[in-house]
């Protein structure tokens, strides 16, 4: 069976220990980054890790890439064990890390990629070719002499973009690859992975994003993290039938007056309400078991004398299936997470 | 161990290393830099020495110094070239985990990376050395040199300072915060207990202790030896060793800090990923 699975973990853990301010030197707080995770990514698949900022993926992603040891548990890649072989790990696998410019400014561009694709063994003149080919892919042939100081953020992840698929992985590890680019060069991005992935079907790709629509247009399956936990993991329809039952609504409305989540999920047939204030109000999203619960939310509005300024039904998102496994949107979690910390 | 591997990392790191080390600037400044800069560090200490020797540069001791201080400059060079790599990497570049993930030597690529500044340090040297020849009378006899000593212990103190590096490089990684001040303060340091601009013996007895515990100070003698001999027999400090002597001293020393230098890269490699230091970026 392993021998069909690109990625595998096993009760995969990883603990940070952090130290206290001078003054409570003696102090170690340890922070949870990922706890018990248990992944099978196949071969040929294109897997999506989704959770808000600080759930896990990144930390997952360093320990699959053998830059980072976990404190428990085991994780295999491309058959060998990350911690035991991470020598028989690597030339197997590549990564891109989104939002961020690294790479070498005083090397043009086609000195970094041809760079890296000889430390990989690549023969220089196939490299060169490759290196042609996936820049005309990303629309950037008339850049390959220009100093990597000298390209815009967005030309510089494209071009570290090229460096991760330049070595034909045989898994791909692609961190929030489309952080930071605008909507045309991260459509541009996915249509290449997508591409790439077609050209082989042993390719295994590994994707982290917290932008749901890039989770549920390119991803086989998806696995939703939060606070280094793995809370589901299926195909994007499979989860999103979870809700499919359940009617959808969304209402902008007049301020809430204190209307709470917990006074609209107390009332009958009202399985979850996530607030967001807006501009000028609030955005309720609910869950309801029945269309007629409706009825009764309508009523509680109106008793607070909140106004309904717009109500439209849904139909399920990975964003709702986030919301229906962790109580609250991912943006909320977020804010929430960075307030606790 | 895979030698191809082995060489590419070794090989593309020498590329990289000189690409950074000769493109930061035009051909132009960079060869004004190459010559200003040691002539600037060794008048410095040429200034130093007239004041203090009231211009007594028939004194053995000059030779002494100049010699020492312009074959110090492989020290700040090589040694500080290997584990500054790491700096630049991970926090000026952000390529350090790139390079992690790849299926290349880690310690081979920074050893390649010192050689860029091996080279530059070359030029250095061959720079003030001629400056001290031709300006400054070094008594420098071309006929007189010891040759086959000198290209001997060359190449042995450059592989031992870039053990040395290995092991800085290994400390490095480890440190999340100032790491690019460990490599010039263990030069620094190296600097007074090496014997680079006086002889040992002026040393505190403990002191004394730490500098012949230094494969550099055998190296620096015997520099000296082959190129002036003469003049390096006027200091008593090593004067009871041999030529050959000096030399297994130095071999031993060398294959020592080796060892460590592997041992600890190694060990500060898996606490460096215990840790998830491998790509913290701090200062930049």
């Amino acid at each position: 069976m392993s021998a069909q699975l690109a990625v595998e973990t096993k009760d995969l853990g990883r603990i940070y220990k952090i130290r206290g301010s001078k003054k409570e030197k003696a102090v170690r707080k340890e922070l949870i980054a990922l706890e018990n995770v248990n992944i099978e990514v196949r071969q040929g698949e294109l897997f999506g890790l989704l959770g808000p900022n600080g759930a896990g993926k990144t930390t997952l992603i360093k320990i699959l890439t053998t830059l980072l040891a976990p404190t428990s548990g085991w994780a295999r890649v491309a058959g060998a064990d990350v911690s035991q072989e991470p020598h028989r790990v690597r030339p197997s696998i590549n990564m891109v890390s989104g939002g961020e410019s690294s790479g070498y400014g005083l090397l043009t561009v086609r000195e970094n990629l041809w760079m890296f694709s000889q430390f990989y063994g690549i023969p220089s003149k196939e490299a060169n070719e490759k290196i042609e080919q996936l820049m005309k892919m990303v629309g950037m042939s008339d850049r390959l002499h220009t100093k990597s100081s000298d390209l815009s953020t967005g030309l510089r992840q494209k071009m570290n973009i090229v460096r991760g698929f330049l070595t034909d992985p045989q898994v791909l590890f692609l961190d929030e690859p489309t952080l930071g680019l605008d909507v045309g060069a991260s459509r541009d991005v996915r249509k290449f992975i997508l591409e790439w992935l077609k050209e082989d079907g042993k390719r295994t790709l590994l994707l982290t994003t917290h932008y749901m629509v890039e989770a549920d247009e390119l991803c086989d399956r998806v696995a939703i993290i939060n606070k280094g936990k793995v809370l589901a993991c299926d195909t994007p329809s499979a989860l999103k039938q979870r809700l499919q039952r359940d009617a959808l609504f969304e209402i902008d409305t007049s301020p809430l007056n204190g209307l709470t989540e917990s006074a609209l999920e107390a009332l009958p047939e009202v399985r979850k309400a996530a607030l967001t204030e807006i501009e000028g109000g609030a955005r309720l999203k609910l869950t309801l078991v029945e269309e007629s619960a409706l009825a009764s939310v309508i009523n509680i509005l109106t008793q607070k004398n909140v106004k309904v300024m717009r109500l439209t039904k849904q139909e399920p998102t990975l964003e709702d299936v986030f919301v229906d496994l962790v109580g609250r949107s991912m943006a909320e979690e977020e804010s929430n997470d960075r307030a606790e910390h | 161990m895979n030698f191809s591997e082995s060489w590419r990392s070794f090989r593309m790191a020498t590329w990289l290393g000189w690409q950074i080390e000769s493109n930061w600037t035009d051909p132009f400044l960079f060869a004004v830099y190459s010559i200003v800069k040691p002539l600037s560090g060794a008048a410095i200490l040429v200034v130093m020495y007239a004041v203090i020797s009231q211009g007594d540069f028939t004194s053995p001791m000059f030779p002494y110094i100049y010699l020492g201080n312009a074959f110090y400059i492989y020290v700040g060079a090589v040694m500080t070239g290997v584990s500054w790599a790491v700096v630049d990497d991970r926090e000026h570049y952000k390529t350090l985990k790139y390079m992690y993930i790849a299926p290349i030597r880690i310690p081979l690529y920074l050893l390649g990376r010192g050689v860029a500044r091996f080279i530059t340090g070359s030029i250095a040297v061959i720079i003030t050395i001629t400056a001290g020849v031709l300006f400054l009378k070094v008594p420098l006899n071309f006929a007189e040199i010891n040759w086959p000593l000198f290209f001997l212990t060359l190449i042995l103190g450059v592989i031992m300072l870039a053990m040395l590096g290995l092991l800085l490089a290994g400390i490095t990684l480890t440190v999340a915060r100032h790491e690019g001040f460990i490599g010039e303060a263990t030069a620094g340091a190296l600097y007074i207990f090496s014997g680079a601009v006086f002889p040992l013996d002026v040393l505190p007895n403990g002191f004394r202790q730490v500098g012949f515990f230094m494969p550099t100070t055998y190296w620096l003698e015997l520099l000296r030896r082959s190129l002036v001999g003469n003049i390096a027999e006027a200091f008593p400090t090593l004067s009871a060793f041999s030529n050959g002597q000096l030399l297994g001293i130095l071999v031993a020393l060398s294959i020592f800090f080796g060892v460590m230098g592997v041992f600890v890269f190694r060990r500060c490699d898996r606490i460096a990923r215990e840790r998830g230091l491998i790509d913290r970026t701090t200062n930049y």
